[in-house]
């Protein structure tokens, strides 16, 4: 048991810290540190530009989507290479943020289903950077529940028609394409009558609106499509069969490992480690310690839990189940962590403008954040019952849907 | 980065869990269970001729010489199958206190035995309330005698050696305390069983009245000594722990799969779903926070206090989570004698004491990561 490089490893790990030193926008890196959670922002410049310019230096070096394969732009790296990769890049990965779902979700999804032409076409430029992608699939009426979205397309000539509406598409605004789920029969059951896209996100008829969080940030979006004409050319898989193609897409999702998820317990450690109480410092209070001691195993056993996988990664195995476990423990976590954080700070945690507030209102915002990341990218109900079906083997729910033809389900709860 | 086991060590997990499933069934720790015997000595002496006892013990010293990454293989699956015997205490307690602090002469007494099986040990630390600190420790030594009582120590009633803190100085210090080693055949210790938690490890009572005592280590290096002693303690039991609680977690899936109620498989109500994932969760952590405890204790290294004390949390946590869900996935029948839940609970809650409580292991966590950052 060690946490050694191999001799490959190491060697990979002084290249990549050698070009990062001499090529990374070292000007935004303190900056980058700070921030914990929710979308990064730079004050002194704007994010999407530097994101872009950095991905792009990387990409021309041959450091972009390292496990990619080199024809699509990638550098056909092993996964621990890519996680040795993020480990160096440290704060500056925070950049990559908006390139996140294209390179992770639509990329491998275009990878698997797209015509050869369509892969050479697009997939280097989503690499680079240059062009940025975005993924629709969530609906008002499909969210936990995907398979239920509503979103039509109907056949003419050889085009598709699309019309519908989706929600909670990260980037859109910025984005340049999309990969659409939509539905092509709704007379089936719902699973059967789905078929994947890609598209322009400029085409005619898309319409993107930002969605006001209750945060009062906007990440996400609203997209409307009215009248979308997409050629057949740029379906992805068969018709009817985008809920396989959409399971390649989520697997993807949950592959990402080593990135470290936010937990808020370095925020909260450090900040007690100087605060005050009415009886003397934080640190030394019975009560502060015990909710210390309890966060800093769940935070440790997450970092070693990671470490576990990169080892299996290391030796060429694939991650036990184990990884599944992080975003369930983190998303819950941090929302305790920041009503713990404004509860020591009494009467003045009400307080959150940056300039007024405790610590630079960094707990007001994680607290006004952190119930977004117990839903997105699988609410915590789901991520239980991922890990209770696909980890401990327990049966699936019953679904009173399944046999059901889509057109034929309730869709209002009460009259 | 290999932060795993090796193929060696999960070859001797699997041979350990392989003995254990044949000489540790259920039946078997019932017969200690109902009181029918104070631990099983057949099973301990299975141990010994399996080499498990002496796994960490030098070869020089009749040990296998392996290591501690073999050791925490083994306490894993002693945990599983809540193997009714005295190996805590005397492999992790009263074995690594020679180890750190015995003479040539003590280790060569009393290692031999103890990988042999002859011999049990314990440490006799608590008397009465309270965590570990020196200033609980009342039991006085002076020209050579012990005088005082201790209560509770693990398997004091079959032991056949102590190792016992005693006070030697009241200067208010660390350096008051002092390790002895006791024979305790030799006389002058009064044994009395106490019932307890959990009956399949025996507690005691041990009253000593001008009792021969042999130091162990320097005097006024007790308290040194036994913080090391219960951080490689708090990383073999919380091993232990994680086999109890994956244990519990196991036989919860098991009954939820195979339960049927209001027409269908209790496991598939979310309800009971995602109490079970929970479980997972803890276990998951629990397992994590331990191997990186191993990790540690194996290279002795600087990072050990702080590893120890989150392994001892978190696999605290975790097998009482597990042992006290896995009833309530049961429902009614896991609160009968007969279903083997409640020996899981029982051992659960114990071990979560004995190392001393959560709340002193937790205290000790904030301080040693407080020393670190401020290294």
């Amino acid at each position: 048991m060690n946490f050694d490089d191999t001799p490959q490893e190491a060697e990979f790990r002084a290249t990549a810290r050698a070009w990062i030193a001499a090529n990374a926008p070292k000007q935004y890196e303190e900056e980058l540190r700070k921030s914990s959670l929710g979308r990064t922002q730079l004050k002194s410049a704007n994010i999407l530009e530097v994101a872009k310019a950095w991905q792009k230096k990387k990409a021309d070096a041959g450091w972009a989507c390292l496990h990619w394969p080199k024809e699509y732009g990638g550098r056909g790296s092993s996964p621990i290479e890519r996680v040795i990769w993020q480990q160096e890049e440290g704060p500056f990965g925070k950049l990559s943020q908006m390139f996140i779902i294209g390179h992770g979700m639509c990329g491998p999804t275009m990878m698997a289903f797209a015509r050869e032409e369509h892969k050479r076409t697009y997939l280097p430029p989503l690499a680079s950077g240059e062009k940025v992608w975005c993924q629709l699939f969530s609906e008002p009426a499909g969210g936990s529940d995907v398979a239920g979205l509503r979103t039509r397309a109907e056949k003419d000539g050889d085009d598709w028609v699309i019309n519908g509406q989706k929600i909670w598409t990260s980037g859109a605004h910025y984005s340049d394409y999309g990969i659409l789920l939509t539905r092509t029969d709704p007379t089936v059951p719902k699973h059967k009558g789905l078929t994947m896209f890609f598209l322009d996100m400029k085409s005619p008829g898309v319409e993107v609106r930002p969605i006001k969080q209750a945060s009062g940030a906007s990440d996400f979006n609203e997209v409307y499509f009215t009248n979308v004409r997409i050629p057949d050319h740029q379906r992805l898989g068969e018709v009817g069969d985008g809920w396989n193609v959409s399971l390649t897409t989520l697997m993807n999702e949950r592959m990402s490992i080593g990135a470290g998820v936010a937990t808020g317990f370095p925020e909260l450690f450090e900040y007690c480690s100087s605060l005050m109480l009415d009886d003397g410092p934080a640190i030394e209070d019975r009560a502060v310690r015990s909710k210390l001691a309890n966060w800093a195993v769940k935070a440790s056993g997450l970092r070693y839990t990671s470490m576990r996988a990169i080892s299996a990664l290391s030796k060429g195995e694939r991650p036990g189940p184990e990884n599944s476990i992080g975003k369930l423990v983190a998303g819950s976590m941090i929302q305790d962590v920041a009503t713990y954080a404004l509860d020591l700070q009494g009467a003045a945690g009400v307080v959150s403008g940056p300039e007024d507030a405790e610590v630079a209102g960094r707990f007001q915002a994680m607290l006004l954040r952190a119930p977004g990341t117990r839903v997105e990218g699988g609410t915590d109900e789901i991520m239980r019952n991922i890990i209770a079906e696909r980890v401990l083997g327990l049966p699936g729910d019953i679904r009173v849907d399944k046999d059901v033809p889509f057109n034929k389900i309730p869709t209002k709860g009460r009259g | 980065m290999n932060f795993d086991f090796s193929d060696d060590q999960k070859q001797l997990r699997d041979q350990a869990r392989k003995f254990l499933t044949e000489k540790c069934s259920s039946k078997a720790v019932r017969v200690v269970l109902d009181g029918k015997a104070p631990y099983d000595k057949e099973l301990w002496k299975g141990l010994a001729e399996m080499g498990f006892l002496g796994v960490a013990i030098p070869e020089e010293f009749g040990g296998a010489g392996a290591g501690h990454l073999e050791l925490c293989v083994i306490a894993e699956e002693m945990g599983r199958a809540n193997a009714p015997v005295p190996f805590s205490s005397t492999v992790y307690l009263a074995a690594e206190a020679l180890l750190i602090a015995g003479s040539d002469a003590q280790k060569k007494k009393w290692l031999p035995a103890i990988a042999s099986g002859e011999a049990i040990g314990t440490l006799a630390l608590f008397e009465g309330k309270g965590n570990p600190s020196p200033k609980n420790v009342k039991l006085t030594a002076a020209n050579g005698v012990l005088n005082g009582v201790k209560r509770p120590v693990a398997d004091g009633a079959v032991a056949d050696f102590a190792v016992v803190a005693a006070r030697t100085a009241s200067s208010g210090r660390d350096n008051d305390i002092s390790l002895f080693l006791i024979d305790l055949k030799a006389g002058g210790v009064e044994v009395k069983s106490l019932t307890n938690l959990d009956p399949t490890r025996g507690q005691a009572e041990m009253t000593f009245k001008d009792c021969k005592a042999e130091p162990l280590g320097a005097v006024g290096e007790g308290w040194s000594i036994l913080t090391q002693v219960l951080d490689r303690a708090a990383v073999l039991c919380a091993f232990e722990q994680v086999g109890g609680a994956d244990r519990a977690l196991e036989m919860g899936r098991d009954y939820a799969l195979d339960r049927i109620a209001f027409g269908r498989q209790i496991g598939s109500f979310q309800a009971v779903k995602h109490m079970l994932a929970d479980m997972y969760v803890s276990a998951t952590l629990a397992r994590s926070n331990s191997y990186y405890g191993a990790w540690a204790l194996s290279t002795n290294a600087a990072e050990l206090p702080e590893a120890a004390a989150a392994a001892r949390i978190s696999a605290t946590q975790a097998f009482q989570h597990c042992a006290k869900n896995n009833i309530q996935v049961h429902g009614g029948m896991g609160f009968t004698w007969e279903f083997d839940c409640h020996m899981y609970y029982r051992r659960a809650n114990a071990m979560a004491l004995g190392l001393g409580s959560l709340s002193y292991w937790e205290d000790q966590l904030i301080d040693r990561m407080r020393k670190k950052n401020a290294a």
